[in-house]
């Protein structure tokens, strides 16, 4: 099977998307002849010409907005915000607009628009450009909100989050890009709302999503090597969440950690949390334990940007720790 | 040296004991064998009693608290004897479980019980603070088996108040569905918190016995309003009542037998002997105690115990019998009551009945019955279902004893009848070795000269 990076499991799924559908398009900044400022859309402009392929001025609100219309009469736009940090200027036309179109038309307007763009944080890029906005979406009733953590699920999420009928939040981690991974060449789509069990144990189970996921998988090789074997469930869709996937998980190891790159207060995690106290309370063996960023802005120093960021060494003490062995 | 007074079991199965009241003050001279303080144990008031002597230093406990089995209670040491280091441990379970019998013993025997009681012990600071790679390294190949090691070291309990088991969701209900009383499991979990892998390590060393959970689901509140009710802490015995009874209606499969008896006999019997002077009275009851004692040594395959693994056949018959009290039920027992004198029986049963309304009432005095007796015939109950002392085998219910009009022989005639109501273990009890059993005691009241036989 290929070895491709995230970035072109993106970009592939685009382009495969456009070549099926032409109600698709490409809109954001420097998408077109830049090629994406994270070459996603690398060649698209050539490929599609600029009435797919459209560069926008800065303006979040505006070219958001433009794409909520689009998608009213009936064109199914992606709009890529160059990171969700920028997104906030957005956020009325997803929210307000996007987010309630359907319920406020009383189902006549549907909104297939994808809002895509980097998540999260990457290296050294300060409190206003390391933020993970997956809780502040995912709370928003008539939003989708999708996290993947490698580039098989970026792609079959994407081509998915293409098909809804409805708006979708689609977070790339941004530090993910440059990752690789196995994508088929044959078409693949994976459903929204359904989680991945990404490696089994009896142990412990992490719950995660984006690019903690790696962390998650690198937590699991090492304390493998203890003797410790943990389940790791990609929740892959924030919202709607599996629920069904979390129980299953939690019920056979009788412990979990929920880890997550955003703060702490109201975050993924605390969602997590309180499906596991609801559905698994009878099966707990240890209080559920989240590993999450610090509760402050993110610090530019790299120590403490380090410090403040959930790593591998904090996944793997949380998970002795919920399993009584620190 | 100075002598530690703790909170003592005093009883088989108690757990928790309520200070009622100090017998020493603070600075008072004490001697070893004199008695300290009363403690009300689940079943009774009992005394603490100090064997060291010296001066009651320091009382640790209030009048009126309850402090767990273990619990230091008080210090006992010569006047000037510097006595901070002990008092600091106040309010924690002594090391290593059970207090050393030389510290205090009770006025009353405390032998078999007293083992048999869960200790919460506490640990050494040393091995509280393993160093965490240490324990790390115990864990391959798979962290279950370090719970399987007894040297695993559990970490520190903090001081149970009432009793209080702290224990996981999943333990709680593992321990449910495997009939096992939390109490009798050690935690090894944060806090002595009892886990997963103390339930399987419990069940694996069969060291509990079967029981039901003490933890129930709780259920669905409803609201109350204020004059509806009123609270009543619940005393040492009640809870004994609930836990106990509450094990035996759940697992045990039980079935009730009914039969009548015609008493003209006995009443004859009853006023011939009266009439040879008082001390020749007997009550009815005495007369079925003993029907009923000398009928079980008849059938042994209903004077047994259900022991879980195995049926346990009594060959003496140890006589329960359910006495009420102002705070509750309670069993004391006549011991080898098929052997006693119809008038030892009604000695014996009119001094447990008086002791256990004073709640005086030694361990062995109401432990260890093999068959047990319930009357309400003085409430003018016609018949009722009781329900069974676990491990025993059955209970037999007596119902008030009456004239009634019935047919003897075509013709109407009044006669003296009582009901009796026998509840089964169906595991160690068939429905026909039940009937038999009502039979032969139906020979027995109807013709009470057997009882002298």
């Amino acid at each position: 099977m290929p070895v491709i990076t995230y970035r072109d499991a993106l970009g592939a799924a685009i382009r495969e998307e456009m070549q099926r559908d032409d109600r698709v398009f490409l809109m954001g900044e420097e998408v077109a002849v830049y090629q994406g400022a994270y070459k996603v859309s690398k060649g698209f402009l050539q490929e599609f010409g600029e009435m797919r392929v459209v560069d926008t001025p800065i303006t979040e609100l505006g070219f958001a907005g433009v794409g909520v219309g689009a998608a009213m009469v009936g064109l199914r736009p992606v709009i890529e915000f160059m990171t969700w940090n920028f997104a906030l200027l957005a956020l009325d036309q997803v929210v307000n607009a996007a987010a309630k179109m359907l319920y406020m038309s009383g189902g006549q307007y549907k909104i297939p628009i994808v809002f895509r763009g980097p998540n999260g944080a990457a290296l050294q890029l300060s409190a206003q450009h390391s933020q993970a906005w997956e809780s502040w979406l995912a709370h928003i009733p008539g939003l989708k909100v999708i996290a993947p953590g490698t580039p098989y699920d970026a792609k079959g999420l994407l081509k998915s989050a293409i098909r809804d009928d409805n708006p979708v939040c689609f977070l790339e981690g941004e530090m993910l890009y440059n990752t690789k991974g196995e994508v088929p060449d044959e078409e693949y789509l994976i459903p929204l709302g359904k989680a991945d069990l990404k490696r089994q144990g009896e142990h412990c189970s992490i719950i995660t999503h984006g690019k903690m996921v790696l962390v998650a998988m690198q937590a699991a090789d090492q304390l493998a090597k203890e003797g410790i074997n943990i389940d790791v469930v990609d929740l892959r869709t924030i919202r709607p969440m599996d629920v069904e996937a979390i129980g299953e998980s939690v019920r056979k190891t009788n412990r979990a950690v929920v880890l997550e790159e955003g703060w702490e207060i109201c975050g993924v995690g605390a969602q997590v949390v309180d499906y596991i106290q609801r559905d698994c309370f009878d099966y707990l063996d240890a209080p559920v334990i989240r590993v999450h960023q610090a509760d402050t802005p993110m610090p530019y120093a790299k120590g403490l940007e380090r410090a403040a960021k959930p790593d591998l060494p904090k996944a793997i003490a949380a998970v002795k720790k919920v399993m009584y062995l620190d | 040296m100075a002598t530690k007074v703790f909170m003592e079991a005093l009883s088989p199965t108690m757990e928790e004991g309520r200070l009622v009241k100090w017998l020493k003050n603070e600075g008072d001279a004490v001697k070893s064998g004199e008695e300290l303080a009363e403690v009300e144990t689940d079943k009774a008031i009992m005394e603490l009693v100090a064997r060291g002597d010296g001066i009651l230093r320091k009382r640790l406990i209030n009048e009126g608290d309850t402090a767990p089995v273990g619990t230091l209670a008080g210090v006992i040491a010569t006047a000037d004897e510097n006595i901070d280091s002990l008092v600091a441990g106040a309010g924690t379970a002594p090391a290593g479980g059970a207090p050393a019998p030389a510290q205090v013993v009770a006025t009353q025997q405390e032998t078999a019980g007293a083992s048999s009681v869960p200790r919460r012990p506490e640990e050494s600071q040393g091995e509280a603070s393993t160093p965490p790679q240490q324990k790390v390294a115990d864990v391959p190949p798979a962290p279950p088996a370090r719970a399987a090691a007894p040297s695993a070291p559990a970490p520190t309990p903090a001081p149970a108040a009432q009793g209080e088991v702290r224990s996981s969701p999943l333990a709680r209900r593992l321990a449910s569905e495997r009939g096992l009383d939390l109490h009798s499991v050690q935690g090894s979990g944060p806090n002595g918190r009892i886990i997963k892998r103390d339930i399987e390590a419990a069940a694996a060393a069969g060291a509990a016995a079967p029981r039901a959970a003490a933890a129930a689901a709780p259920s669905a509140p409803v609201i109350p309003r204020e004059g509806d009710f009123h609270d009543e802490p619940l005393s040492q015995i009640r809870k004994t009542i609930a836990k106990r009874l509450g094990e035996s209606i759940g697992p045990i499969p039980t079935f009730y037998l009914t039969a009548e008896y015609d008493l003209t006999r006995v009443m004859e019997m009853r006023k011939a002997m009266a009439e040879l002077g008082d001390q020749f009275k007997v009550s009815v009851n005495d007369v079925l105690l003993k029907a009923t004692a000398v009928a079980l040594s008849q059938h042994p395959e209903v004077n047994a115990h259900w022991l879980g693994d195995k049926i346990r056949y009594h060959n003496r018959v140890h006589l329960g019998m359910a006495v009420a009290t102002d705070e509750g039920l309670i069993v004391p027992v006549i011991w080898d009551a098929d052997r006693k004198r119809m008038s030892d029986i009604s000695r014996e049963a009119k001094e447990l009945a008086k002791r256990a309304r004073e709640r005086k009432l030694k361990p062995d005095e109401f432990t260890g019955s093999t068959f047990s007796v319930s009357n309400l015939g003085m409430f003018g109950i016609d018949q009722f279902t009781a329900i069974i002392n676990p491990p025993e085998a059955g209970i037999l219910a007596i119902g008030t004893s009456e004239e009634k009009l019935v047919v003897v022989d075509g013709e109407p005639v009044v006669r003296n009848r009582v009901r009796v109501t026998m509840s089964c273990d169906h595991r160690i009890i068939d429905g026909a070795v039940g009937a038999k059993f009502l039979q032969t005691l139906r020979r027995l009241i109807e013709n009470p000269l057997m009882l002298v036989f």
